[in-house]
């Protein structure tokens, strides 16, 4: 891969202070549904192998924000986007992008999870064969590789040619998870992944995200800001299609700078 | 994986799979509508020009091969058929929605043997009413033995167009009248049936469709004689048969052309109805 | 008063609704009355494989009728599947909102055409292209299978395309984000999503292609043969049964009506696994 990747590693700036290198770099970004202004003119840089978070009452703008990440939001009619998305310094709506590639390099699981209606490895392998991968041994390699790192490999080993939509809810979503990785992307959205699990899967999920950090960029939407608080190392507060705040998980929630962030994280409203 | 440059913003192609069903997809859809437009554009450009006043003459020979008579039999057909069939079918639905439990054996009889009518094929129905309405029932060949044939046929329409209309009528209603002391019959009558009615029309209008087209199940119960009936005993052959009757004679063929095109205006114009009752229920 | 109004109502509803039982009934026994006997006078060996039909003798084999039922039927499906399904795609997945709306009401306006002018348009533009095309015999197998596949197309279409619409959009999106594009997304997840409700379309399809009476009289041929080619001409169950019965007496009409009951049975096994499909398609 090119070499802005290959530089990715973690940066000593001055001070002492980790600065990590950004892998998306939202310019300028507004959105509009129709003529309802979605976005107002966000900037933020997502650093690279850390979970940053989007937080805010439901409406804010933290999903339609992720969406614009790897382009979900094209499938919306009348949605329009004016500013910049960059992915390792190259913008994504410039003309000409493979939108395919890009939602490959950006990986995404939803809010509810959704498992194909068909085999527990057909769900994983897919992927992969979408991007050509033919070869049985090197499918099953690549199957049991995700599922490992989704933490579900010892569950499923043995149901792998069971129908996915057997599975439990918190297991679909860790499934789903595995098939994202499956596709080695770079980045990882998680667009409120855990809202639809109980406790329990909940904090399984929490625990991997953790752990992917190390390979992958998280960026998580929650309406949860106690899972904000507790997984993410940054955080951004958004309300009304603002972007109000964003920081250092632990600055934003300790010292909120902006009178709304302090409103919103005490539970003053949303 | 396998050497793709990270190049997010590198020329976009499409898998060859991809563009093959594209294609595909494309063709099919095209194909589909060139068929509706061939067989629409050829019947009209060949009917149009032969139709001719004497096509519709009060008295047909087999000279003018008039399609009046059986144009008046199409009519009389549809009215007589659904008078017999529409009351049955909405009852039947009434039924199944509104006084039935769950889980009840008669019902389920009810609906298996409505789905078993619905996929009888037409020229069944046609020789199952040549033998009890017209040998067993000696009513010969005659407008009612066809008509109530074709009751019988749409009569499973009715029923599954009512019923899902019925169902679409929100809970709360029926709630509201029983609240007001009405009985079953009286919140059915009055608060139920009303906002079921445009999808209950829907299904009317389909099951005339069906009448006008049919030519297998009446040729052997209502017959081929080309003229008004003077009663329901007497044969009476409709559009459909006629047109059948002509194109298998084969000696008018342009007369068989300009009955075609009445057919065929008479089917778009149902059509069009349907389409436009179902903009009713969908905005209801 | 009310009581009684109300009790005279449901019994009313629900003899109303025993009419499809109590049809189901005559049907069946009317059919099977008069079938039933002649199967065993004829010999259900006899019946079912012979392939000499000549009343006139009192020979009564039906084979030929059941193969060119079922060829014809496979004709159809050769043609109305794929174009029927791919069109489906296309209307749930690929049309713009637009042309949706002036592609479904032709589609219902295809399945309003009347049997006897599909066959008139078969018999007058169909049968003479395929005698120009190929210098063969007038009425055939081949402009059967075109007809009733043209016949079956709305059937497949209407069903398949509301087996699509109902797979839910998670699994679209699904797709998307794990890099597939359109097509792949729709071929390989949406559209075995909607397999069963798409079986069940196919299946409709079947039994309507069997039943199909009057287009095909017009323009098989109805020769009683088993076709060697799909130029040949074919005589299917129900074209048997309305190109004789106006005048067959005796046993004759016996063995007609065996044929009905055939092709009844026929249509009750198709019933059954549609049934069925749809039964697993609602899960």
């Amino acid at each position: 891969m090119s070499e802005i990747i290959t530089d990715q590693k973690t940066l000593v700036a001055e001070g002492g202070i980790e600065v990590a290198p950004t892998k998306i770099a939202v310019n300028n970004l507004d959105l509009f549904y129709g003529d309802f202004h979605a976005l107002h003119g966000v900037n933020m840089d997502i650093p690279a192998n850390k979970i940053t978070a989007f937080i805010g009452p439901s409406g804010c703008g933290k999903s339609t924000l992720l969406r614009t990440l790897n382009r979900m939001n094209d499938l919306v009619e009348g949605c329009r986007i004016e500013g910049e998305v960059n992915l390792d310094g190259e913008n994504i709506y410039a003309k000409g992008t493979d939108v395919n590639l890009l939602r490959r390099r950006v990986g995404m699981v939803f809010q509810k999870p959704n498992p194909f209606p068909m085999s527990v490895f057909d769900n994983v392998a897919f992927g992969p064969r979408t991007h050509g991968i033919k070869d049985k041994a090197k499918l099953e390699e690549i199957v049991e590789n995700a599922l490992r790192k989704a933490a579900i490999w010892d569950e499923l080993k043995d149901r792998l040619k069971k129908s996915a939509l057997g599975l439990s809810g918190g297991q679909q979503q860790r499934l789903c998870i595995a098939r994202a990785l499956a596709v080695e992307p770079e980045v990882l959205l998680m667009d409120e992944a855990t809202s639809a699990l109980d406790p329990l899967s909940t904090g399984r999920i929490e625990d991997l995200a953790i752990e992917l950090k190390k390979d992958y960029t998280v960026v998580m939407v929650t309406h949860n800001m106690q899972q904000a608080a507790r997984i993410s190392d940054m955080c951004a507060f958004f309300l009304l299609g603002d972007l109000v705040e964003y920081g250092d998980t632990q600055t934003l929630f300790s010292h909120p700078v902006d009178k709304r962030t302090d409103d919103y994280i005490t539970g003053r409203f949303g | 994986m396998n050497n793709v440059s990270s190049s997010a913003a590198r020329k976009p192609h499409k898998r060859k799979s991809s563009v093959f069903l594209n294609l595909l997809v494309h063709c099919a859809a095209i194909l589909t509508v060139a068929v509706l437009v061939v067989i629409v554009g050829y019947i009209l450009v060949m009917g149009v020009p032969n139709l001719r006043p004497e096509l519709f003459s009060v008295e047909y020979n087999s000279e003018n091969v008039s399609m009046l008579p059986s144009l008046v039999n199409t009519l009389l057909a549809v009215l007589l058929t659904l008078v017999i069939a529409v009351p049955l079918g909405v009852m039947a639905a009434i039924f199944l929605v509104e006084y039935t439990t769950r889980g009840n054996k008669f019902v389920k009889v009810v609906r298996v043997t409505a789905e078993t009518l619905a996929g009888i094929p037409s020229i069944v129905y046609g020789l199952f009413g040549m033998l009890f309405f017209v040998t067993f029932l000696k009513w010969g060949l005659s407008l009612l033995s066809g008509c109530l044939t074709l009751a019988i046929m749409v009569l499973p329409t009715i029923m599954r167009t009512t019923e899902e209309a019925l169902r679409a009528v929100p809970d709360s209603y029926r709630e509201g009248s029983f609240g007001l002391g009405a009985g079953r019959l009286r919140t059915v009558l009055s608060v139920v049936l009303p906002p079921a009615m445009p999808g209950i029309l829907g299904g009317i209008i389909l099951s005339i469709g069906r009448i006008v087209g049919e030519s297998a199940a009446l040729i052997f119960t209502a017959g081929t004689v080309a003229a008004i009936p003077m009663g329901v005993f007497d044969s009476a052959r409709t559009m459909s048969v006629h047109m059948y009757v002509l194109s298998c004679e084969g000696l008018h063929i342009d007369a068989t052309y300009a009955t075609a095109v009445v057919l065929l205006i008479i089917v778009v114009l149902i059509n069009a109805l349907a389409s436009f009752a179902a903009k009713r229920i969908t905005k209801a | 008063m009310k009581g009684i109004k109300e009790s005279l109502a449901k019994v009313l509803f629900t003899a109303a609704a025993g009419v499809s039982i109590l049809a189901v009934a005559l049907i069946c026994v009317f059919l099977f009355a008069s079938g039933v006997p002649a199967i065993g006078k004829i010999g259900v060996v006899e019946f079912l494989t012979g392939t000499v039909w000549r009343p006139a003798s009192e020979t009564f084999g039906i084979l030929p009728m059941i193969l060119g039922s079922i060829y014809a039927t496979l004709g159809a499906l050769v043609i109305g599947v794929p174009t029927g399904l791919f069109c489906a795609v296309y209307l749930s997945r690929f049309a713009s909102p637009r042309v949706k709306r002036i592609v479904t009401p032709g589609v219902e306006l295809l399945a309003g055409i009347p049997s006897v002018i599909y066959g008139f348009f078969g018999l007058v533009v169909l049968v003479p292209l395929i005698r120009q095309l190929f210098h063969v015999q007038v009425m055939s197998l081949l402009a059967a299978s075109i007809i009733l596949g043209v016949m079956i197309l709305p059937t497949i279409i209407t069903v398949a395309r509301n087996a699509l619409d109902a797979v839910p959009d998670s699994y679209y999106e699904g797709a998307l984000a794990l890099g597939a594009d359109h097509e792949r997304s729709v071929f390989r997840v949406l559209v075995p999503a909607a397999g069963s409700g798409i079986m069940a379309g196919v299946v409709l399809g079947i039994g309507r292609a069997i039943g199909e009476t009057m287009a095909v009289v017009m323009i098989a041929g109805n020769q009683v043969q088993i076709p060697s080619s799909i130029l040949e001409g074919v005589r299917t169950l129900t074209t048997n049964i309305v190109m004789e019965m106006g005048y067959a007496a005796d046993l004759h009409r016996e063995a007609l009506i065996a044929t009905a009951v055939v092709l009844f049975v026929f249509v009750l096994i198709i019933n059954l696994a549609f049934a069925a499909l749809n039964a697993r398609s609602k899960k």
